[in-house]
């Protein structure tokens, strides 16, 4: 049973194709990794997912229930969170504060005016778990704006996982990470195989490779390949279009 | 960020008792003008703390917050020309309309950004203006002069210049102490990251519009609420209270006291109409120094006055 499914999609930036009739099923449960050359569409194909972005028409069913024409905040709040290729934090913002105001919007009303929500030890507490989880417990009382670049990126995972998502739409979150950065990202993602539904947009090859249940190959707005990593690999059409023969 | 915290709790302790005193020093200085001076500066003080509340912590640039001032002065104009004459029933027709103004026009300005929120938020507050110099009941240009004071109780107490002085002071301190308690909310959390990030509140699934909009809403009545003193103070009220010169003039005290931290806004209203009565009697050229005077504050400390106390920040 899919947990989204994703029929006809379209998008187009005048007479630019970016999304083209795309059909794409994402299994409950698996990493499902969509790679493709540059400009295959694949960050707006996050964004028409996310509902950051108006689509064109076509369907996106999550959970068995239409998201078509619902706002971001009502998908995250379905249980479809995302993380952003250019990372999307709140700088003045302490990096517990960044998390905890995720957990917030999830966990009670947030029209609340008068008690102090520094006090609200539950919103902490799970704030402070996402953020053990991609290993920031010890970052948490600095200013998000002065954390490193890997440490952003993974703060940036750790408030989309603070919305307790079902599906999590990941865009590179490798992007501009080095070395022992992307590794300690890579194990992050590995620990929430399985736990989380994870759709994830990526460069790194070797990640990918590493980390997919199955992938999707797109190019030009349409999913030309879908398979597991093998299969993938061995496809002519993937090896013509995007693996140059390599 | 705690201690900054702390230092704004000592910093409004000793500002605010440096209020409660100005009367009796006044007193001991013959100089019983300075209170009237000071209600004035009490009443922008409540208008800049308002107007902090969407612009430092919302993000949002109000260019016609003086439409409120109007709202509120005009709410005892014609209470008490209907004949009610209570500082309650006056206080809470300035908030209700107020609020409603700002329901009214933040839910269309807020559909827009930037430039275009400064300006369309400074169009409706014009059409305020000349809905009030049209109508003619109330002196129309000229404005109308109040009869009395507000009551309390059916007593004119607030004939007195320092009960009024110390009712707006009251007042001052109770808003100061909701705001301080509104930014530090779960809500106030969710209207800071809007400032900070939108899109990053939109991805967790916060709808920022709602918060804006409540935000705008309670300053709009916060600020009705300081027209209503700023009738009382004056004894008058005309159109020039919603002049667009005034909601340039509130923008210049929360950025001369330092946006986004509440007492700055009282620091800067207060310290800007200080400078209007002193420099005006040096020269009829005293904005040429104000200017020079803000231009400086801006450029060598971005938290205006609060910054200077404060050093500098990261």
């Amino acid at each position: 049973m899919s947990l989204l499914s994703v029929r006809g999609l379209r998008k187009s930036y005048g007479a630019l194709k970016v999304t083209d009739d795309l059909d794409l099923e994402v299994a409950e449960g698996e990493l499902h990794a969509i790679i493709g050359p540059n400009g295959a569409g694949k960050s707006t194909l996050i964004a028409q997912l996310s509902g950051q972005a108006r689509s064109d028409g076509g369907s996106v069913r999550f959970a068995g229930a239409e998201m078509m024409g619902k706002p971001m905040p009502a998908r995250v709040r379905a249980g479809m969170s995302r993380s952003f290729q250019i990372t999307s934090i709140l700088p003045a913002f302490t990096v517990l504060d960044n998390v905890a105001v995720a957990v917030q919007a999830r966990d009670g009303s947030s029209f609340r005016f008068l008690r102090s929500v520094a006090r609200e030890a539950r919103l902490n507490e799970q704030a402070m778990q996402a953020l053990a989880q991609v290993g920031l417990q010890d970052r948490a009382d600095l200013r998000a704006g002065s954390l490193s670049h890997g440490e952003k990126r993974a703060l940036e995972l750790a408030i989309a996982l603070a919305t307790r998502p079902r599906l999590l739409l990941l865009d590179e979150p490798l992007a501009g990470t080095s070395g022992a950065e992307a590794e300690r990202l890579v194990e992050v993602m590995a620990a929430l195989k399985g736990r989380v539904t994870l759709v994830l947009i990526e460069h790194d090859m070797d990640a990918v490779f590493a980390l997919a249940d199955r992938i999707s190959v797109l190019v030009y707005g349409r999913i030309v390949a879908t398979g597991t990593p093998d299969q993938v690999r061995a496809d002519p059409k993937v090896r013509a279009a995007y693996l140059g023969d390599g | 960020m705690i201690r900054a915290l702390r230092q704004r709790r000592v910093a409004a302790t000793l500002l605010f008792l440096a209020f409660a005193l100005l009367p009796i020093i006044a007193a001991a200085a013959g100089d019983p003008y300075l209170v009237i001076v000071a209600t004035r500066i009490l009443a922008f003080a409540i208008a800049a703390l308002a107007l902090d509340l969407i612009l430092g912590y919302g993000g949002m640039v109000s260019f016609g917050h003086a439409a409120y001032l109007g709202i509120g002065a005009y709410s005892v104009a014609i209470l008490s020309g209907a004949g009610v004459t209570d500082l309650g029933a006056h206080l809470a027709a300035a908030v209700v309309a107020g609020a409603l103004f700002a329901l009214l026009t933040g839910a269309i300005s807020l559909r827009t950004r930037g430039i275009y929120f400064i300006m369309i938020t400074l169009a409706f507050a014009q059409m305020a203006y000349f809905f009030f110099v049209s109508l003619s009941a109330y002196g129309g240009d000229d404005g109308v002069t109040l009869a009395a004071r507000s009551t309390v109780l059916g007593r004119d107490w607030l004939r007195d210049d320092r009960v009024l002085y110390y009712t707006a002071l009251a007042l001052l301190v109770g808003l100061y102490l909701l705001c301080v308690a509104i930014t530090g909310s779960r809500f106030g959390r969710v209207l800071t990251g809007t400032r900070e990030n939108p899109v990053r509140m939109e991805a967790v699934g916060f709808t920022p519009f709602r918060y804006q909009l409540t935000a705008f809403v309670i300053s709009g009545a916060m600020t009705a609420v300081a027209g209503v003193m700023l009738a009382n103070q004056a004894s008058y009220v005309s159109p020039a209270f919603m002049n667009w010169h005034r909601s340039g003039e509130l923008v210049v005290m929360v950025v001369l006291g330092g946006i986004g931290n509440l007492l700055g806004a009282i620091a800067g209203a207060t310290l800007a109409l200080l400078l209007e009565e002193w420099l005006a009697v040096l020269t009829d050229h005293w904005p040429l120094i104000f200017g020079t005077l803000l231009i400086l504050v801006v450029m060598f400390s971005r938290d205006g006055l609060t910054g200077l106390f404060r050093g500098r920040r990261g």
